[in-house]
């Protein structure tokens, strides 16, 4: 039982602490959780579907569909997030202006929150459908799998509640603080999750085996859960690639520039 | 935003594409939640590939923190995972969806 706990919370934990982040960088937007429920209640439906498909998914391109396919997520939900940060530096002021003045009255016409939506949508697809599968092969043992079933309920809910705890924490911040806070998450999320991307594309054999540059196994594990949510929240690896650095510098770096850019071009404000 | 690393993909795809040919390939089943075999020797410095044939009815997935890969096998199928090239030495993996039992190493020499 214990171990199923284990094995869920950790899948859970990458999605929920997504989650987290995305609901705090929209922290007062109106209609919001609207589509932040739509992109979870997306995310596992898509996660069923992707299940259910695992083998038709990993046998494509010549066995190596499944890392194509989780490489290809993952640098969706980048271009997401990218997208997000690069919007929200050109009206990020008029924004918190307007949460100031007005309380929760900014709509979601003006923050395009579908990109998180989607970028959350996808999170959840990909941990979600490990879920499913896992579950599923539980199930698959008849009565004696009851307690591992129970196992699996626990460890959802203690990912969730982690996740929650970090919400919770991050929207502590005053308002106008949380926005530049949230941006530097997104931005260090997207720049972990595009070194992930470049790890399954090494697995695929799309990008050339390295060794590890380094291994700080023995500091911090990755599959601790210290290092897990450090893994999740600024893409923190125990043994990176040099193209996995590389992949996670240049998104970094990217983003960051088109964030300049533009905020470079944003409207004065009081208009 | 992604065009380098995708032309850089392209290009390395394209680079180590004719090398594909001459990859061996090493058998791994996994059968009661047991890998057979659970030394798997290969030559050090090539790269090969495991043809891993999960005989189960339930899903595992194939884990290695030292080699740097996850992938679930679904029940009664198979998956390719390329590995190496490996510097001399052991390399655990597991089962992590059965870690109890399922445990195994790659073995370069």
């Amino acid at each position: 039982m214990f171990s199923t706990a284990i094995i869920v919370f950790r899948e859970v934990l990458e999605a929920a602490l997504v989650v987290a982040v995305v609901l705090a960088a929209t922290q007062g937007l109106t209609g919001r959780n609207r589509w932040i429920l739509g992109g979870i209640a997306s995310g596992v439906l898509g996660s069923l579907v992707v299940a259910s498909l695992t083998q038709q998914i990993s046998m494509a391109f010549e066995g190596v569909g499944q890392e194509l396919f989780n490489a290809a997520i993952l640098l969706t939900a980048v271009a997401m997030l990218a997208w997000h940060n690069i919007w929200m530096s050109r009206h990020a002021r008029q924004l918190v202006a307007h949460l100031r003045q007005v309380g929760s009255n900014v709509t979601s016409g003006q923050l395009p929150i579908y990109f998180l939506a989607t970028a959350v949508g996808l999170a959840v697809l990909r941990e979600g459908s490990e879920v499913v599968l896992f579950t599923e092969g539980l199930a698959a043992g008849g009565s004696d799998s009851l307690p591992m079933l129970w196992g699996a309920l626990i460890g959802l809910g203690a990912g969730l509640v982690l996740g929650a705890l970090i919400y919770f924490g991050l929207v502590r911040i005053p308002t106008g603080h949380l926005f530049t806070v949230t941006g530097w998450l997104i931005l260090l999320l997207a720049a972990g999750m595009a070194a992930s991307a470049a790890g399954f594309l090494a697995q695929a054999g799309w990008l050339p085996m390295q060794h590890p540059l380094w291994n700080s196994s023995e500091l911090l594990s990755q599959h601790s859960v210290p290092g897990e949510i450090l893994h999740v929240l600024v893409g923190y690896q125990d043994r990176p690639t040099a193209i996995q650095l590389s992949f996670y510098l240049t998104t970094l770096v990217l983003i960051a520039f088109g964030m300049h850019l533009s905020r470079q071009r944003a409207p004065a404000l009081g208009r | 935003m992604l065009r380098i690393p995708s032309a850089f993909a392209i290009a390395t795809l394209l680079s180590v594409g004719t090398a594909q040919a001459e990859i061996q390939t090493v058998d791994l089943a996994i059968k009661d939640h047991r890998f057979q075999p659970e030394a798997v020797t290969i030559p050090a410095g090539e790269k090969i590939k495991l043809m891993v044939h999960n005989q189960d009815a339930t899903p595992e997935e194939f884990e290695s923190y030292e080699l740097n890969r996850e992938k679930i096998i679904p029940g009664n199928s198979k998956a390719v995972i390329f590995v190496g090239p490996l510097a001399p030495g052991e390399y655990p993996f597991f089962g992590e969806f059965n870690q109890d039992t399922a445990q195994g190493r790659v073995i370069a020499e």
